[in-house]
């Protein structure tokens, strides 16, 4: 416990030790510090404009994708339309078709039965004649019966 | 060690002396062979176990924060970086917490050397009290202290710097006059208790670098004496001295503590005392 020089010493000593913090230790420490805090806020700050505008980008495509959805919706909806109106078109033609089909074989059966008929009427009347002849036996005036039987055959 | 097994009383005035150089009663100058010699010195005398350690400390503080202040750089920082930003930033925490956000270009650097250099001095009383002391018997060398802050020179040298500091910042901001006239007028301001006011505020004017060294010095001094009366125990005895080794190992983890504690202590007294310095017009 004896005061004496050294508490001199020690003084300066101290003195000279901060100086030396002040000069090279303390700021190039707090500048890295600060720099680094600047740094950091700014990357956080960033991050959060990157965040904003991520979640603008995702309303815009769900705008987008739901634009898309509507329009393909409305698309399916026309060509489902069209579709059955090109059904229906066919189902007309078709059945028109059918219709025209059907006439001319309308026709063609029409035609048939006349034919038939005129054939069948014929070969009544030849059979009539033919039977009036075996009835008959003699030669009657071929040709007076052949008037009448043509009278006869038109009536048939 | 003066002779082949000192006394118990011996051994501690050993532990507790210093290694001064100064004038002897003769005249002469020399290094002091008993405490004796030392008082005769008086003021004249230089403990120069005390500065070599302060010194060195201060020297190996700086220069491990110089490097890594040199090299500091503002992305990742490594592990050393961080260590010293870590006592940086709890210094900048504390000053902003108790000074304020003043704009000064001292107390920062200042409180950060208080911190790491108290810190280490006080470091050097968890070595074991007769290791270094010991080497040095050998090496021949009679008394050889380690530990810088159990010298009240050493802590009365650095509060009375702070307390300088103190003065100085009283007058820049206050002013000399009112810095002057303040002895007088606080803490009552009437014109007749004017002797009392100034009895009560010299006293805490010099209170206060004297009890912020003398805290310091306290606390440490003690904290070495405990180290030594256990390291008595060693020389009485097997079971006393497991004993011994075993109370030496709870009192270092204990002053583990202390020594954190003092040197924090140390440094948030001298800011309050820069706070109180600044701040003008309360009271």
């Amino acid at each position: 416990m004896n005061i004496n020089l050294t508490m001199i010493g020690q003084m300066i000593s101290f003195m000279v030790f901060v100086v030396f913090c002040m000069k090279f230790v303390w700021p190039p420490l707090t500048q890295a510090m600060r720099e680094r805090r600047k740094a950091i806020a700014e990357g956080l700050e960033k991050a959060a404009d990157a965040e904003k505008k991520l979640e603008k980008a995702n309303e815009a495509a769900d705008l987008e994708s739901a634009e898309a959805k509507r329009h393909a919706a409305e698309l399916i909806s026309q060509a489902q339309s069209r579709a059955s109106q090109i059904v229906e078109e066919a189902k007309g033609l078709a059945s028109e078709e059918a219709e025209r089909i059907r006439q001319g074989a309308q026709g063609d059966i029409d035609q048939e039965i006349n034919r038939a008929r005129e054939e069948l009427r014929e070969k009544v009347s030849e059979l009539a004649i033919e039977g009036a002849e075996k009835i008959l036996e003699s030669s009657i005036d071929e040709k007076a019966h052949q008037n009448m039987l043509k009278e006869l055959s038109a009536k048939l | 060690m003066a002779g082949d097994a000192p006394t118990s009383q011996e051994y501690i005035q050993h532990h507790l002396t210093n290694l001064a150089y100064g004038k002897h009663s003769d005249g002469s100058w020399g290094f002091a062979g008993t405490p004796e010699q030392i008082r005769e010195m008086g003021f004249w005398a230089i403990h120069v176990d005390t500065m070599i350690w302060s010194i060195g400390l201060g020297i190996l503080f700086l220069a491990f924060f110089t490097i890594v202040a040199k090299r500091a750089t503002a992305g990742v920082p490594g592990s050393v970086q961080n260590l010293c930003e870590v006592a940086v930033e709890f210094v900048e925490d504390n000053i902003t917490q108790v000074f304020g956000t003043r704009p000064n270009s001292v107390i920062g650097p200042l409180s950060l050397t208080i911190l790491v250099w108290v810190f280490l001095m006080n470091l050097m009383d968890l070595v074991p009290v007769d290791l270094i002391p010991h080497a040095a018997y050998l090496a021949g060398v009679e008394y050889f202290k380690i530990v810088p802050t159990t010298d009240p020179n050493a802590t009365l040298g650095m509060s009375i710097g702070v307390f300088l500091l103190v003065v100085y910042y009283n007058i820049k901001i206050k002013g000399p006059v009112k810095f002057a006239t303040g002895f007088v007028t606080h803490p009552i301001p009437k014109w007749f208790m004017y002797p009392f006011n100034f009895i009560l505020e010299i006293v805490d004017l010099i209170a206060k670098p004297l009890s912020h060294g003398l805290r310091l010095f306290g606390n440490l001094y003690a904290g070495e004496m405990i180290f030594i009366l256990i390291a008595l125990l060693y020389s009485s005895g097997i079971v006393l001295a497991v004993f011994g080794g075993f109370l030496q190992w709870a009192w270092a983890v204990f002053h583990i503590l202390i020594i954190c504690l003092q040197a924090f202590v140390f440094m948030i007294l001298t800011i309050v005392y820069l706070t109180q310095a600044h701040e003008t017009g309360e009271h």
